[in-house]
C-alpha cells in the first residue's frame, strides 16, 4: 500500500474530496477551452479571467477520476494571480515532472506543492489524467477552441 | 470468509478448480508481488495450455494457405480449417456449415450484416430496434446505416435492474421495424436477455433478428435452432480462443440471398475483367486468407469447454457472481449496477467518491485485474448517470478466494477514498 499512497497522496485526496476553484465559471471570465479524454471519460472545461496579462481569477468544472479533479485543482491554485508567462513556465515544469524520466527527471524543486503529483509517473496510464486539466489551461491560454485531449 | 449459502452448496466444478487452473499457464505469476486475480474475463479471457499448443502445432506441422495448393500442407490446414468449422457448426447446433462464416470476430459479424442484409432490407422510413444495453459494436453499424439510408434507430429501454422493458418491446416492434439486433448477455450489466422470447415475438411479426453472442458462448449453451435465431455472432477471445477470429452464423436461405460483402480470393468462382461469379457458402463471404491458425485453435477451445461442460461451467461461475455480489452488496457506499435476476459473467458496480479509474489503479497495484471505464457502452453509463463503472467478470478458473482478495481490495478503496 506504501507505493500506493505515493499516487494517492493525502494532498491529492483532500483536492480530489473538496477540489478549490470547482464548478466556478468567473463571470468575467475571458478564456475558455474544453478537455475530453474520451477512453476515461475525464471531462474537463477550464475559466480564466486574464487582465493586463495576469490570471486573476481561475475556475474548472467537469468530471474525472482523483487524479485528474486534483491535479485541476492544485492548478488553479497554482496559477492564480501568475502572468500568462509564468503559468506556461509552471505547466512546462509540471509536465517535465510528469513525463521525464531518468537524471532529468527531478524537477520537484521547480514546481513545489505541486510535487505531490510526482508520483504518477510511476503510473503510466495515469499520466494523461494528471496533465489534462494543465493543457487545456494552455488550450484556453491561447484562445484555442478545439477540444483538448491527452489519450 | 467460507460459510456463505452457495459455498455450502458449491457446484460440482468448485472441487476441481485448482486442477482446471494448471491448464492456464498465464495465471501463475504475480503482479506487483501480488498473486495475479484475473476478473477482467468479459474484456477477454485467458487461454487454455491445449488452445495455446493447437495453434502452436498447427504453425509448426500443417501451416499453408488453404483451398488453394494441392501440396499435403495445404490439404492438411484445410482439413483443419473446414474441421474447425464444423466443431463451430456443433457448438451452435447450426444445421450446414454453409451457416457458419469465420471472421475476425462479433464486431465484423454485426458490420457484414448491416452492410449486406441491412443494406438489402432497410430502407427509408424503416426501422432498426435495438436495445439500451448494447455494447457500441451493435449500435454504431446500425446507426450508421439508418443514417445513411433515412431509417430511424429505436432503442428498447432498460428497467432500473438492467433487465430489458420487455413491455417497451412490444410497444416498439411496429411493422416498420425491418431487424432486431439484440445482445444475448450484456458486457456491462451481465443482464442475460430473454432471446429465444425477442425472436419469437419478431418473427409473429415477419422481422428477423441478430443476436450478439460475444457475452453469451462463454457462459450460456447456445443453439441458434433452439432459438431460432436468424443471425448469431461471436468472438474466439472472449471463449479461450485467441484474438482475431469469430463468427456469424446465418440462416442458408437468409445467407444465400445476401450480397458478399468483402471482395477477394476464396470468395469467387470465375472471374474475368466482364464478370465475377461469386462462391456458394459459405466461402462467399470469407474474401482473402482467412485466419485458419484462430480457427483451430477456437476448435480446440471449443473442446475444452465440452470436457468441463458449459452447464457445469454455467453453474459454477453463476455461484461466483453470486458470492461476489452477496459481498459486495454488504460494503456501505457501494451501489451494484446491473442486478437483473438473470444473470451471466460480470458484476459492475461503482464506489462512493471513487472513480472507477482509481478503483481500477488501486485494484491493479494488489495483483486484481478488473476493468474500470465505459465498457464500450456509453448509453448504458448514460442511463445509471455514470461516466464509468468498475467492472470484475468471471471465468470457470476464478475461485472464491479470488473473490475475497477483490473484496479486500474494494475495502482498501472505500478506506482510502473515505469520504
Amino acid at each position: 500500500m506504501n507505493d500506493l499512497r505515493d499516487l494517492y497522496e493525502e494532498v491529492i485526496l483532500d483536492h480530489n474530496r473538496n477540489p478549490r476553484n470547482f464548478q466556478k465559471n468567473p463571470p468575467d471570465a475571458n478564456r475558455h477551452a474544453h478537455g475530453h479524454n474520451p477512453l476515461c471519460g475525464d471531462d474537463f472545461t477550464v475559466h480564466l479571467t486574464v487582465k493586463d496579462d495576469k490570471i486573476v481569477d481561475v475556475g474548472f468544472e467537469g468530471v474525472g477520476c482523483a487524479i485528474s479533479t486534483a491535479s485541476a485543482s492544485l492548478m488553479t491554485e497554482a496559477i492564480m494571480g501568475k502572468t500568462v508567462e509564468e503559468a506556461k513556465q509552471i505547466f512546462g515544469n509540471v509536465h517535465h515532472m510528469l513525463t521525464e524520466q531518468g537524471e532529468d527527471a527531478d524537477t520537484s524543486t521547480d514546481v513545489g506543492k505541486l510535487a505531490v503529483l510526482s508520483g504518477v509517473k510511476e503510473y503510466p496510464m495515469r499520466v494523461k489524467c494528471a496533465t489534462l486539466a494543465w493543457h487545456v489551461m494552455d488550450a484556453a491560454l491561447e484562445n484555442r477552441d478545439d477540444v483538448v485531449t491527452t489519450e | 470468509m467460507m460459510g456463505i449459502s452457495e459455498k455450502m452448496n458449491k457446484p460440482a466444478l468448485a472441487d476441481r478448480v485448482q486442477e482446471i487452473r494448471k491448464d492456464f499457464p498465464i495465471l501463475h505469476q504475480q503482479v506487483y508481488g501480488k498473486p495475479l486475480v484475473y476478473l477482467d474475463n468479459a474484456a477477454t479471457s485467458q487461454k487454455p495450455q491445449c488452445v495455446i499448443d493447437a495453434v502452436k502445432r498447427f504453425y509448426e506441422i500443417d501451416n499453408a494457405n488453404v483451398h488453394r495448393g494441392v501440396h499435403a500442407l495445404s490439404m492438411r490446414a484445410t482439413e483443419d480449417y473446414e474441421g474447425a468449422r464444423e466443431k463451430v457448426r456443433g457448438f451452435v447446433n447450426a444445421s450446414s456449415t454453409k451457416e457458419i462464416i469465420f471472421l475476425r470476430g462479433a464486431t465484423e459479424g454485426i458490420n457484414l450484416v448491416a452492410n449486406t442484409f441491412g443494406r438489402k432490407v432497410v430502407g427509408k422510413g424503416d426501422e432498426v430496434l435495438i436495445t439500451e444495453l448494447e455494447h457500441h459494436a451493435n449500435i454504431v453499424p446500425w446507426k450508421r446505416l439508418c443514417d445513411e439510408v433515412g431509417a430511424q434507430l429505436k432503442v428498447v429501454p432498460i428497467n432500473e435492474d438492467g433487465s430489458l422493458k420487455i413491455e417497451e418491446y412490444d410497444r416498439l416492434i411496429t411493422s416498420r421495424t425491418r431487424l432486431v439486433c439484440v445482445a444475448h448477455v450484456s458486457n456491462a450489466l451481465g443482464t442475460v436477455n430473454p432471446v429465444k422470447d425477442i425472436i419469437a415475438k419478431a418473427h409473429a411479426r415477419g422481422v428477423p433478428v441478430l443476436v450478439d453472442g460475444a457475452q453469451a458462448t462463454p457462459h450460456e449453451i447456445v443453439d441458434v435452432q433452439d432459438l431460432d435465431a436468424d443471425f448469431y455472432v461471436f468472438s474466439g477471445h472472449k471463449m479461450y480462443a485467441l484474438a482475431g477470429i469469430g463468427v456469424l452464423y446465418g440462416k442458408q436461405a437468409l445467407l444465400e440471398d445476401m450480397p458478399p460483402w468483402q471482395g477477394g480470393g476464396d470468395m469467387i468462382l470465375t472471374v474475368s475483367f466482364d464478370k465475377i461469379v461469386y462462391a456458394g457458402l459459405p466461402a462467399k463471404f470469407e474474401a482473402g486468407t482467412p485466419n485458419f491458425g484462430g480457427a483451430v485453435g477456437l476448435a480446440a477451445a471449443i473442446d475444452y469447454i465440452g470436457k468441463l461442460g458449459i452447464e457445469e461451467i454455467a453453474a459454477y461461475e453463476h455461484s461466483l457472481l453470486h458470492y461476489c455480489a452477496e459481498r459486495l452488496s454488504a460494503i456501505d457506499g457501494v451501489r451494484l449496477i446491473g442486478t437483473a435476476a438473470n444473470k451471466a459473467g460480470a458484476q459492475s458496480f461503482v464506489i462512493d467518491g471513487a472513480h472507477p479509474h482509481d478503483i481500477g489503479t488501486i485494484m491493479d497495484r494488489q495483483g486484481v485485474a478488473i476493468r474500470a471505464g465505459h465498457h464500450c457502452a456509453m448509453p448504458v453509463m448514460q442511463h445509471y448517470g455514470v461516466p464509468a463503472t468498475a467492472r470484475a467478470s468471471f471465468a470457470f478458473y476464478n475461485t472464491f478466494e479470488e473473490v475475497d482478495a477483490f473484496i479486500d481490495g474494494v475495502l482498501k478503496v472505500r478506506e482510502m477514498f473515505a469520504q
